[in-house]
């Protein structure tokens, strides 16, 4: 999706502003907002790449203009809501009045120490990797109305696989109902002046993570 | 924990009472206990923090075997530390060397090393830094107070998948000898995120 989230080499967001001693939290509803999301990631409400669909989905004036955790409450919200865990009737009065949706789990403190830990999205391949370190590869110039990891500013534009990173969950298939369908993962290193031009600064390099549909042998 | 307080704008109260809402009706609903949820923000706020990833930098600047194990699979190096329960898949670091400097972004989202660095900062999630990491680093880094040489190669990790990545910053000179506890005081957030260097032994004298 071209949508807001995908902010790499946009313009006029200003500085970057670190804050002096930064708590962990800046309120107690953020904690709270955090950990209500990690709970219904680990009771198998949606997956990562939904949930991160969820907040990509969000109108782009609300995007920016909410706090982080804010966008994380609205999701929240929203995906509770449109899978049926809970009636929006319910949210407004702040109580259940229907029955619960079943689930493979609940969220209780034995479930902690898994929740903490990233998932694991690594799967036995299908297929040999197409691509070799060192190979020559395009970015492909492909615009889905659904939720992608190949960001915006590097379709189109030709960089070197610099490692393979083995085979993993592919988001683009699971968002669209259409199951974890691994695929190999690659590092791609692009020369800054490629995606910016001749103008960039010729000392940058720039990778990112890369699955092997998301490429083309050059 | 801190507390909420009611001169925070209306995006706070709002935000307050949605989440209180969201709390009541999945425990009531038996989807959640909010017990657990206790649990888990007190394990962010004191357990899960940059303290375990300078411990990691830290361990290797003194240990050249672990070092050379931490760059080939970091995962089940930092794993063998028992820092914490269980690091995820896929941790990978990246060393600065005279002539480069690594940085980190997540451009799509706020992906982030948790297990070794903690809960993002706000700047990291912020539209400033990852819409200028990728492709005005020096710039960003001018943000921070860091001027580095303008030969120096700057490779920035745009972390779009489930890879994570911690830098290695170069060990600063004036600490032969030291232990690794000492040097771990040294290592700050940012310079494992490459938007900063370790403080100078003249810092923490």
């Amino acid at each position: 999706m071209d949508g807001i989230h995908d902010m790499g080499g946009m313009h006029g967001f200003g500085k970057v502003e670190p804050e002096e001693n930064e708590p962990v939290f800046h309120a107690a509803w953020e904690a709270r907002c955090l950990a209500l999301n990690r709970a219904m990631g680990a009771i198998g409400a949606w997956t990562i790449d939904e949930g991160r669909a969820g907040i990509e989905r969000l109108p782009p004036d609300v995007y920016l203009a909410r706090s982080y955790y804010g966008k994380w409450a609205l999701r929240l919200w929203n995906m509770v809501i449109a899978r049926g865990f809970a009636g929006a009737d319910e949210l407004a009065t702040g109580h259940a009045l229907h029955s619960a949706k079943p689930t493979k789990r609940k969220f209780g403190i034995t479930e902690v120490p898994r929740a903490l830990t990233r998932g694991s999205f690594a799967r036995p391949a299908p297929a040999p990797a197409r691509f070799k370190v060192g190979n020559r590869v395009r970015a492909r110039n492909i615009h889905p109305q659904t939720h992608t990891r190949l960001p915006r500013y590097v379709r189109g534009h030709i960089g070197i696989i610099d490692a393979i990173r083995g085979c993993h969950v592919f988001p683009d298939s699971v968002v669209i109902g259409a199951g974890e369908n691994p695929q190999w993962l690659y590092t791609v290193l692009f020369d800054g002046r490629e995606l910016w031009g001749e103008s960039t600064d010729p000392t940058l390099k720039v990778s990112i993570e890369a699955f092997e549909p998301y490429l083309q042998a050059v | 924990m801190p507390h909420d307080h009611d001169d925070h704008g209306s995006e706070l109260s709002e935000m307050q009472l949605r989440i209180r809402a969201l709390e009541t009706v999945l425990a009531e609903k038996g989807y959640i206990d909010p017990a657990a949820l206790d649990v888990m923000i007190e394990a962010y706020e004191t357990k899960i923090g940059p303290h375990n990833g300078a411990r990691v930098v830290a361990k290797a600047w003194a240990d050249p075997a672990f070092k050379r194990s931490l760059m080939e699979d970091a995962t089940k190096t930092v794993q063998s530390l028992g820092l914490i329960d269980r690091v995820g898949d896929h941790l990978i670091a990246v060393e600065n060397t005279p002539t480069l400097h690594n940085m980190i972004v997540c451009t799509l989202c706020s992906c982030y090393p948790w297990e070794v660095l903690g809960l993002p900062p706000v700047w990291y999630k912020s539209a400033p830094y990852r819409s200028r990491a990728v492709n005005d680093p020096r710039g960003v880094l001018a943000d921070f107070g860091l001027k580095l040489p303008a030969d120096m190669q700057i490779r920035v990790w745009d972390s779009t998948a489930e890879t994570r990545f911690i830098v290695v910053p170069m060990r600063p000179a004036g600490t032969d000898g030291w232990s690794e506890e000492k040097l771990a005081a040294l290592v700050t957030r940012d310079c494992m995120i490459g938007t900063g260097l370790p403080k100078q032994p003249s810092e923490i004298a």
